[in-house]
């Protein structure tokens, strides 16, 4: 039984306000986006029968909506989750376990209303083997292999630095970005040093804010919303959750993983995507993702972005809402980036690309620890 | 005072050998492979028949960052780095030099430690260049 198509996202909102929200908690988010998701597509929360979350669980979710579920998905794999929440959401609801799923996140990033406190446990991996270095969290953790990357492949400091900056180009067309303003090169070397070679401005913002998603079968969808958008392939894959223990510095085994089953699901080619996001928690992780998503070769994605082929007007638009480095990075990226594929596939994002048909979203989770990806298509693609 | 190792009943005999200032890599006693983080068993075949093998104490500088910030207890600027130990597997340590910002990738590092009360932390030297 082939999936492609199987399945279709027909709600998709994001929280009323993204920024600062010092008024809502974490569930909050989770319900004030939820309620927004499930009125794009016109249903209310007694027409949910499963649901999907990370951060606060989809128990606590379900009873603060009055929702009565038949499914449950508690996947927390770290920003990645949504990802893999859609992909299994997609055979549970072919398969009959459940006709309506909403998968949802909250994050009160910033002003860390109702957030358990973020600490590795001192027993855990990360306690006993990257706590006692006194890493600066993500920023000493999560870009560590940019050294080792740069001395193989010959990465320049001005080519790392162009991610952030063309990014902000992206940003600047979308009214709803948080950073707006244009940046340049010398602007990220004049920012702050967090963990050299990582810079303030290669580091994504912290923001609260959450989004949503409802997703139900391609038979039912139509009736549901104008433009459903169509889950043509998923994958997701994990590694190690210490860095130490990754197969490579230079590249992602998990997104390689997760982005190949994607693909090789939705039978889209390379060429026919028209639109990429690619969690960008830090400045590095686009220029892996296109390598490990197979765009570019080994080495090769520094060159591609100097090129401006990811810039807008270039020939595969990426993060085109700012990303995490310029729109909103709550903990939990990944839902923001299927939020801004779904808006470029139904035609109504801020910076919208002329003809989105295909968009794929990446995310990861931990430091490389997990990775999912989702191969959206519009209805003229199933 | 700077954040210690808190062992696990997998980990406890790994961490009481740095203790000693001893840096060892587990290997299976089925597969022969050598693997990192520490754990019971063998993460390549699944065999339960694991031992410490004393580390040659040298490898090669993987990567790093040089925090310029940096939790209580630590002085910036300093820096952690990723390293490819001889036997094969990486490891995280400190990394020190007179110069960090003269440290270049994939240059030889050797094992050290840094003493912290009753326990010791894994830190790598850079070679100095014969
Ligand atoms: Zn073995």
């Amino acid at each position: 039984m082939s999936l492609r198509g199987a399945v279709a996202i027909v709600g998709a909102a994001e929280s009323t306000d993204l920024g600062r929200i010092p008024d809502k908690s974490a569930l909050e988010l989770h319900a004030d986006a939820a309620l927004n998701a499930l009125a794009d597509c016109g249903l209310t929360p007694a027409d949910v029968d499963g649901v999907a979350s990370a951060g606060e669980m989809p128990v606590d979710v379900a009873d603060y909506l009055g929702i009565v579920p038949e499914y449950l998905d508690g996947t927390n794999v770290g920003g990645s989750s949504f990802m893999l929440h859609v992909r299994h959401a997609m055979a549970a609801i072919a398969s009959g376990l459940c006709e309506t799923v909403l998968v949802t996140h909250g994050e009160s990033g910033r002003s860390r209303v109702g957030m358990v406190p973020w600490m590795p446990a001192p027993q855990s991996l990360m306690g006993q083997l990257e706590v006692p270095y006194g890493p600066v969290g993500a920023p000493s953790l999560f870009p560590i292999g940019v050294r080792q990357y740069m001395a193989r492949y010959g990465m320049t400091r001005e080519q790392l630095a162009l991610v952030p900056v063309i990014q902000r180009e992206w940003a600047a067309l979308n009214p709803r970005a948080k950073l707006r303003d244009p940046i340049t090169v010398e602007d990220v070397f004049a920012s702050p040093v967090i963990a050299d070679p990582v810079h303030l401005l290669h580091c994504c913002l912290v923001t609260d804010g959450g989004g949503a998603l409802v997703l139900t079968s391609a038979e039912r969808a139509k009736d549901l919303h104008p433009s459903p958008v169509y889950v043509l392939g998923a994958g997701e894959s994990s590694e190690s959750s210490v860095v130490s223990g990754l197969e490579s510095l230079t590249s992602s085994r998990a997104i390689r993983m997760g982005g190949e089953r994607a693909f090789a699901q939705s039978g889209i080619r390379h060429d026919d995507v028209d639109h990429l996001m690619i969690y960008d928690a830090f400045a590095h992780v686009p220029i892996y993702g296109l390598e490990d998503l197979g765009f570019v070769g080994r080495g090769e994605a520094p060159a591609f972005i100097e090129d401006r082929n990811t810039a807008p007007g270039g020939r595969l638009p990426l993060n085109t809402n700012g990303g995490g480095l310029s729109y909103t990075h709550t903990g939990m990226y990944g839902m923001f980036a299927i939020q801004e594929s779904v808006r470029q596939v139904r035609g109504i994002a801020p910076a919208q690309v002329h003809g989105v048909d295909v968009s794929v979203a990446t995310g990861v989770g931990g430091m490389f620890m997990s990775s999912g990806t989702l191969v959206l298509g519009s209805a003229a693609t199933v | 005072m700077k954040p210690v190792a808190q062992p696990t009943p997998d980990t406890r005999e790994w961490f009481a050998l740095i203790d000693e200032g001893r840096l060892t890599v587990p290997r299976c006693l089925e597969c022969r492979a050598f693997f990192l983080y520490p754990r019971s068993f063998c993460p390549r075949c699944g065999h339960r028949d694991v031992e410490l093998v004393d580390a040659a104490g040298t490898g090669t500088l993987l990567s790093f960052v040089i925090n310029h910030r940096g939790p209580e207890g630590f002085e910036p600027p300093y820096a952690l780095a990723i390293v490819e130990l001889a036997e094969g597997p990486h490891l995280m340590g400190a990394l020190r030099a007179p110069d960090l910002e003269a440290v270049a990738v994939n240059t030889p590092v050797r094992v050290a430690f840094e003493q912290r009360g009753e326990r010791r932390v894994v830190c790598f030297d850079v070679e100095e260049a014969a």
